[in-house]
């Protein structure tokens, strides 16, 4: 598997020659650069992930993980040394063809949705990095390289929200986001030095003995690290960041925010799950409750925005709490009984990925075509754009949780590890999904149905997008319908062993139904052009709803205790001490500097016999030293 | 081999003086329009003497008073790659009408300071030392006159003509009175003579002191500034790098082998030199307005820090010298030949201020000014970073940590001055009425571009490829 280093070399590549040559090219070609280096990455992704699950089992009935590269970069000491390399496994393998079909897919839209756009280059170099950045991550050999591509994915990230320069908006969002995931990964790097200390090594899969020795301080180390996954993953409270990131370009939410990025949280549980199992169980449950409560606070407040693309960053934010939650439940318990929510993490993940960036790309169609976010301008666009509409309704129903659409299958096999944990979390959960089915056909029925605002639409009519655009919603429509029935549990399973996927009927059916009536509730409330219902709920309740529109006050809490608290009580007393005393001290030496180099220059008065007698006076001064020692 | 053929082993000495004697020829029976030729032809046989010397072979010649070995092999190379460096550089100006009939001269004369390095570097008898040490000093008083009807220039020869003498005699009343008090002028004899008798002691600082005045150290540097604002830029270029380099070469050797019983006397002398020299020099830098006298002031700086490679005395010390002048020669001509470029095309403008924006009118040549001041000032990646590095870590093993942190401090010093003029190259804005920059966009030519080139390339390069310094290390270490 040593070609798979192309998967790494490719996508830097574009990068490199998109950012030093690509302002020269016509726009077209540095498109073609990197969307045909992604398309052979997406190839050889597939190729990778066909010959390692078409391999021989090993004898204990698991797939064997490959180190095709591994070349030691700093060593510290003969048994703690930071590598780069390339581990295959069942998820890393898993994780290549989900963020290379994502990223192929959204380089092909790109063309059509950034068409136009002033600096088209720069945005296809900073892809070509991002995407890079992802890759490395998930194919780290250990923690420090997962964390160095972890940083790199923050700063490709943070140049994408940021892409639209000029706007104070995307300014903002992008500096929120990199603070924020940076604040997080202080975790992440503090734990990262614990592990490193306590455990002796940075692999992922050290030896017993080792791991014996810092068995103590596993938890804390996991837990923090999970801080920065969570910051990564936007889990409550950390999870600010991602609604504001919808102010960079549409296609980057779907391909960053929404199906690879921010789900390296979940990835980094799921690469460390065996630790987490065996040292750290009681870390691994508080994952699943903070899980459970981000999915639940983020489906309520989906419930209330307006803006389409917020509505989808608080899905987002639900759905991955849905995969920390699955990831959660696990428990030691022998067999497939303990192991099934790291199945179910890993299947969502996977569902997930496709039918979200599938929602996000066709928002994208949907504001391409009437120039912006916000849902009182649409509404009735079922007619205009038919090919966006029936995609959008695909991925609204695999979400759901509507068979046979692949959502279903992966959330079931989640809600039965909630069951198999505890009947509460299980209730929980199913209610949360029921939820889900409601605000996404509230968004559904808002977009393409309802009061369909005719004034704005009559000026300027909107519009199916170019092919460009619409192939790859069908092509992410045409994997939703099919991937729920990939024997996923063959290839990814908590314990590596083989698992046939047998649907709980009692889950399934309960679930079902649950989005049924969320459907049905929905389209009761939503689908006509007047809302009689709901706007009298909203008359009703209105402190609620403003709370719920206003995030639950969310950001003015951070707001208030950054800038009240921490700035107000420790930087301002800081700054004082470093402008009146520091920098004093620092303005002394300079001026001290300065007039003694004042009293200097007289020595310099251009007369010669001058120079003659400090000459003499200098020798005289040497010899007087030398003898005097 | 003590008759007089072993004069055919001299070959960097010999094939130096058939240079010099072909350009001699050559201008003299040259006619004024075929004096073009002259340039090429100059650089072209540079580069042979460059190549020949890289050879490097070990003699003693003449009963001890000729000594060549590896190191002083590479020495020789490398002054003569500076030199070459120089000439590419100063093709240009020196055919400019006003000087076109002394590019002969300019020749003849650089050449034949450089004849008396060789001899500086390669002496085994203080005489044959001397008679290098003034074959150095004395056409290089013409060359800095080499304007003569420019007022400045005339004024630099003279001052510098007189304070050489003053440090000849000074030195050479130090020679005999070793010679007075040991009977001997051989280098292999004199260690076990040198016993650090007062009278010893006193001649040990006339001699440092003699070689202080040609490395420019405080308190013996003051016609420094002087002469290097007068003297045409490429000769203080010249006289800033190479002479330096060659005396500082010169002190090491022979501090370390014909003075180790008075180890003690001259490490402390050199110390308090050091120290004092990289002080006053940045204190006086901060002040310059003018960027040729600044640059006096930098290279003075320079020249206390390269005392630093005397100072260590080991082979490490050696190498790092050697190393740390290489360095510095590349960014120091980098330097001067923007300003130069600069001068010649404005008209003389030398003033710091008339750099502000330069920028926006010449981005390559700020650039490349840029990566130099990085250099000198020791910001990694950049060559001046590593020599730096060497020079202190040599001193450090030695035990000089005082002077090591004095010098560790003044870079402080430096890296602001040299920032400054980055600064006003990139920030301030232009001070002339209309806000223009003073300096119009301008086009360097062929020899200044190749120059440029070589310099950027060695203050890039010279670092990071660590064979260099390790192959310094070598032929130090075969010294003994």
């Amino acid at each position: 598997m040593e070609y798979t280093i192309l998967i790494l070399l490719l996508p830097i590549l574009s990068f490199l020659i998109l950012a030093l040559a690509g302002m020269k090219m016509p726009h077209r070609v540095a498109g073609f650069i990197g969307t045909l280096s992604l398309g052979a990455v997406a190839v050889l992704s597939y190729v990778t992930a066909y010959g390692y699950f078409t391999q021989p089992r090993s004898a204990g009935g698991t797939f064997a993980t490959l180190m095709p590269y591994n070349f030691e970069w700093l060593p510290f000491t003969p048994a703690l040394h930071i590598d780069m390399g390339i581990l295959l496994d069942p998820i890393s393998v898993m994780m290549l063809v989900v963020i290379s079909t994502v990223s192929f897919m959204v380089h092909i839209y790109s063309f059509g949705y950034m068409k136009g756009e002033k600096e088209f280059q720069r945005y296809y170099a900073f892809l070509s990095l991002f995407t890079f950045s992802m890759l490395g991550l998930v194919v780290a050999t250990n923690i420090f390289q997962m964390y160095v591509f972890w940083e790199l994915v923050g700063v490709s990230s943070y140049l994408l929200i940021g892409f639209y320069y000029t706007k104070p908006e995307a300014i903002s969002a992008s500096k929120k986001a990199f603070i924020v995931t940076r604040f997080a990964d202080l975790g992440f790097l503090i734990g990262i030095l614990i592990y490193g200390y306590y455990v002796g090594t940075f692999t992922f899969a050290p030896a017993t003995e080792n791991l014996m020795q810092g068995a103590l301080m596993l938890p804390w180390a996991l837990g923090l690290m999970f801080v920065g996954g969570a910051g990564k993953s936007s889990m409550f409270p950390l999870h600010i960041w991602l609604p504001d990131a919808m102010e960079g370009p549409t296609p980057v939410s779907a391909l960053i925010h929404a199906a690879t990025m921010v789900v390296a949280g979940v990835y980094q549980v799921a690469r460390l799950f065996p630790l987490y199992i065996a040292y750290a169980p009681e870390t691994l449950h508080i994952v699943a409750y903070v899980g459970a409560f981000t999915a639940f606070y983020a489906v309520s407040v989906a419930c209330a925005q307006s803006d389409i693309k917020r509505v989808l960053a608080f899905s987002t934010i639900s759905q991955i709490g849905f995969m920390m939650v699955a990831l959660g439940v696990c428990t030691g318990m022998p067999s497939h009984e303990g192991g099934l929510g790291n199945m179910a993490s890993m299947f969502h993940l996977f569902t997930h990925a496709m039918f979200k960036a599938l929602l996000f790309l066709g928002a994208g169609c949907i504001i391409h075509a009437v120039h912006s976010n916000e849902m009182s301008t649409m509404g009735g666009l079922r007619k205009y754009m038919p090919i966006t509409h029936i995609t959008f309704l695909i991925a609204c129903l695999a979400i759901s949780g509507i068979p046979p659409f692949s959502g279903f299958f992966s959330k079931d096999e989640i809600l039965t590890a909630c069951f198999a944990f505890s009947p509460v979390m299980g209730y929980v959960m199913t209610f949360i999904a029921g939820m889900t089915a409601f605000y996404m056909f509230r968004l559904y029925y808002g977009i393409f149905w309802g009061r369909e605002n005719k004034e704005l639409h009559a000026e300027h009519v909107p519009h199916e997008c170019p092919l460009t655009m619409t192939f790859p919603l069908m092509v992410l429509a045409a994997v939703t319908c099919v991937a729920g029935f990939i024997p996923f549990g063959h290839f990814v399973t908590g314990d590596g062993l083989s698992y046939d996927i047998h649907l709980e009927s009692s889950v399934a059916v309960t679930s079902c139904v649950v989005a049924v009536i969320a459907i049905a509730l929905a389209t009761f409330m939503y689908a006509r052009s007047s809302q009689p219902v709901a706007d009298s709920l909203a008359r009703r309740f209105p402190r609620l709803h403003e709370a719920a529109y206003r995030r639950f006050y969310m950001d003015e809490i951070w707001l208030f205790v950054t800038k009240r608290i921490i700035f107000r009580c420790v930087s301002t007393p800081l700054a004082w001490f470093d402008r009146h005393v520091i920098d004093g001290f620092m303005n002394f030496l300079a001026w001290s500097t300065r007039a003694s180099g004042e009293e200097v220059q007289p020595m310099q008065s251009g007369r010669i016999q001058s120079y003659v007698l400090w000459f003499l006076s200098g020798i005289i001064v040497l010899t007087l030293i030398l003898l005097a020692v | 081999m003590n008759n007089l053929s072993a004069i055919l082993f001299l070959h960097a000495e010999l094939s130096l003086v058939l240079l010099l004697l072909i350009v001699l020829l050559a201008d003299i029976f040259m006619g004024p329009l075929r004096r073009r030729w002259l340039h090429p032809v100059v650089c072209v046989l540079m580069v042979l003497q460059v190549i020949l010397n890289l050879t490097p072979d070990t003699r003693e010649l003449f009963g001890g008073m000729y000594i060549n070995t590896p190191f002083t092999s590479i020495v020789k190379s490398i002054l003569s790659a500076g030199t070459l460096l120089i000439f590419i550089q100063c093709g240009e100006r020196i055919k400019r009408k006003d000087t076109e009939f002394k590019q002969g001269e300019f020749y003849l004369l650089t050449l034949s300071t450089l004849l008396g390095m060789f001899f500086m570097v390669s002496a085994g008898h203080f005489l044959i030392f001397y008679i290098g040490l003034e074959m150095a000093s004395i056409p290089m008083a013409c060359l800095v006159a080499l304007d003569k009807y420019c007022h400045h220039s005339a004024e630099a020869g003279a001052k510098f003509i007189l304070s050489s003498m003053f440090s000849s005699a000074l030195l050479l009343y130090g020679l005999s009175l070793i010679y007075g008090t040991s009977g001997t002028m051989y280098f292999t004899d004199l260690p076990a003579l040198l016993q650090g008798t007062p009278l010893q002691q006193f001649a040990l600082v006339m001699f440092i002191a003699g070689m202080g005045f040609k490395m420019s150290l405080v308190p013996f540097h003051l016609w420094t500034a002087d002469v290097y604002q007068g003297a045409p830029t490429g000769v203080t270029a010249y006289l800033s790098g190479i002479s330096k380099g060659a005396a500082a070469v010169a002190l090491a050797v022979i501090l370390r082998f014909v003075f180790p019983a008075m180890r003690e006397d001259w490490t402390l002398a050199l110390a308090i030199l050091s120290v004092v020299t990289i002080t006053v020099a940045n204190l006086m830098a901060i002040l310059q307005k003018d960027m040729k006298r600044f640059m006096a002031f930098s290279s003075i700086s320079q020249a206390g820090y390269i005392l630093l490679g005397v100072l260590a005395g080991t082979t490490q010390g050696l190498a790092s010298l050697v190393f740390y002048i290489a360095v510095y020669i590349v960014a120091n001509v980098a330097i001067f030949a923007v300003i130069s470029t600069i001068e010649q095309h404005t008209d003389g403008l030398t003033d710091r201020d008339s750099y502000r924006g330069l920028y926006r009118t010449n981005p390559r040549l700020t650039l490349i000014m840029t990566l130099a001041l990085f250099s000198l000032g020791g910001i990694p990646p950049f060559a001046g970073f590593f020599s730096k590095f060497f020079i202190f870590a040599a001193a450090f093993e030695e035990g000089w940590y005082l002077v090591v942190f004095l010098a560790l401090l003044n870079t402080i010093i430096s890296l602001y001055y040299y920032l400054m003029v980055v600064k006003a190259m990139y920030i301030s804005e232009p001070l002339t009425e209309d806000g223009s920059v003073a300096v119009a966009p301008l086009k360097s030519q062929g020899g200044g571009r190749l120059c440029l080139l070589i310099c950027t390339l060695g203050i890039c390069l010279l670092g990071v490829c660590s064979f260099f310094y390790e192959g310094l290390f070598l032929w130090a270490s075969l010294l003994g």
